[in-house]
């Protein structure tokens, strides 16, 4: 017994408490919205929150409705596009810079240019200059992934030990061998930081996107940011809420899928927590 | 494993610095012959490691040349080596890649030299890693393990090189004494075991002389050799010798020289600092 005191948790314990919380918290958030009706006393700011009954109540007759699952797979369609686009150039040119000081030293004081501008600032101009809205979106969902990733890929890179350089070419690597088995590994932390906070941006940048573009093809279909925007305007508080909590959820999928995906190629990170 | 004759003649190292030049190295010249385990004490600043990273190639030379088996590898119109799989380096810190095994780590030279095939690379790290009594970690990554471990998995993968002069810049600079004591032994049994020369540096003389074939003292800077002495403790050794009568003595003698050129070094900084 006093061995097993000193033994870690089991993850159910932590996923239990996690669970926990969250039902404490739906359960304060529905008597404080309640209070009003119940004793006449009405919390500031939240009696007028629509109550945790409502919105399930509300979801419940959105699971069946298509637009709502359209809604979602518009705004998945755009962070996917914008996001592996800007991997693929964030990633690639990154590496590249990496390896050529000549591209770096000629380049990256653009990207230092233009990395401060919000991506929402954007928006104007990439209205006029893609020709549909929905590539206008996902250019902007493209730019807010795209500068922390290229920016964590070149700093990772550049702060490569060189020992581990030495070390390779001491024992016989080639240039090739040295971007393959020295250059990569060693950069691909850096990378996947850059993904997982990229990943957060894109979610932030399609909702604003969304909203000021005016969802798209127009109607009830225009992304989850849209269906906030539209709920709001049309006085729906629970619909607003549900649009906000599918957000939160499709935020929190995508990024624990980066994670996921950064840990399968990186076994090495988890095993040096163990 | 042949050859190994490593010749360093008249070796010159000058840098620029902001007050001038500096004369780091001057007129060194030192021979460590095939399977010798030769070893370089020398107050901190001497120049011990620019010579060892001249004969790596990570290092230019001023003036002089390098030779080994003969053959030139860097002096006059060649100021630097081309780093090569027949001088492997093992620094204090750990160069082992942490996102290779352990095994994939032994099998690193091998494979991207290609000696050998993936497969037989891995198959021959595993074998190595038996023979030295590493199998358990096979495995595991570098980061699981301890700094001795690190060490020793870091040293039979330079071995694993087959280089002609294994190199060690001041391998097992601050780790405990006990650690270290067992590395000593692990580090003689991989020797011993693979007939390998080696340049090994240091400024513990007791480490020096209980690991040496041979011991160089360097004077203080500029950098040369002092003088050269031979360790007669019988082989192979363990460190039940360290309270022997001999062994002292050696430790003695060569303490003597270095303890002369820390002074002047020392009393050198202090004329630096009054003027």
């Amino acid at each position: 017994m006093s061995s097993l005191a000193f033994a870690t948790e089991p993850r159910s314990t932590g996923a239990r408490r996690g669970a926990v919380g969250i039902l404490v918290a739906v359960l304060l958030w529905e008597v404080a919205t309640r209070l009003d009706e119940w004793i006449g006393l009405a919390v500031p700011f939240v009696a007028r929150l629509p109550s945790p009954t409502e919105v399930v109540v509300d979801l419940g007759g959105l699971v069946s409705s298509p637009g709502y699952w359209n809604s979602w797979s518009l705004s998945l369609q755009r962070v996917a596009l914008g996001f592996t686009v800007a991997l693929l150039l964030g990633g690639g040119l990154g590496l590249l810079m990496a390896t050529r000081p000549l591209v770096k030293q000629t380049f990256y004081p653009v990207l230092e240019t233009l990395r401060p501008i919000p991506p929402l600032a954007w928006v104007p101009l990439a209205i006029i200059f893609w020709p549909t809205q929905e590539l206008s979106i996902a250019f902007v969902t493209f730019l807010g992934a795209f500068f922390p990733i290229i920016v964590n890929t070149v700093s990772g890179a550049d702060e490569i030990d060189p020992r581990y350089l030495w070390a390779a070419r001491s024992m016989g690597a080639n240039r090739r061998v040295l971007f393959r088995r020295v250059i990569l590994p060693a950069t691909l932390p850096s990378l996947v930081t850059g993904a997982s906070v990229g990943m957060g941006i894109t979610w932030e940048v399609v909702v604003a996107a969304e909203l000021i573009s005016g969802g798209g093809q127009g109607g009830g279909d225009g992304g989850l940011g849209f269906l906030v925007w539209n709920a709001y305007q049309g006085g729906d508080l629970p619909r607003v809420v549900v649009a906000m909590i599918s957000l939160g959820i499709a935020g929190y999928v995508a990024s624990a899928l980066v994670r996921y995906v950064g840990d399968r190629l990186m076994p090495w990170k988890q095993a040096a927590v163990s | 494993m042949t050859g190994g004759h490593l010749a360093l003649t008249d070796v010159g190292k000058v840098y620029d610095s902001a007050r001038g030049q500096v004369v780091a190295v001057a007129d060194c010249s030192l021979e460590v012959r095939p399977g010798e385990l030769h070893v370089l004490v020398g107050p901190s600043g001497c120049g011990k490691s620019t010579l060892l990273g001249a004969v790596a190639g990570f290092t230019d030379i001023s003036s002089g040349s390098i030779e080994i088996d003969g053959a030139l590898i860097c002096g006059p119109g060649r100021p630097r080596a081309e780093p090569g799989a027949d001088r492997v380096v093992v620094f204090q810190d750990s160069t082992l890649f942490p996102w290779r095994t352990v095994a994939e780590n032994v099998a690193y030279g091998p494979e991207v030299q290609g000696r050998l095939a993936r497969k037989a690379a891995h198959e021959a790290a595993r074998e190595q890693l038996a023979a030295a009594g590493l199998s358990d970690v096979a495995d595991r990554y570098p980061g699981e393990l301890s700094s001795g471990l690190q060490r020793r998995v870091e040293i039979l993968r330079a071995l694993c090189n087959e280089p002609a002069v294994l190199l060690l810049d001041e391998p097992f600079r601050g780790m405990d004494a006990l650690s270290r004591s067992s590395m000593h032994e692990a580090l003689l049994e991989m020797y011993d075991r693979s007939g390998v020369t080696v340049l090994f540096i240091t400024h513990d003389v007791e480490e020096a002389v209980f690991l040496g074939t041979h011991v160089s003292v360097m004077t203080t800077r500029p950098g040369r050799i002092k003088s050269t002495v031979e360790i007669d403790l019988d082989r192979p050794r363990s460190h039940d010798i360290v309270t022997g009568h001999r062994f002292r003595e050696l430790v003695g003698a060569v303490s003597d020289e270095v303890r002369v050129e820390a002074r002047r070094a020392f009393e050198a900084g202090e004329r630096e600092m009054i003027r």
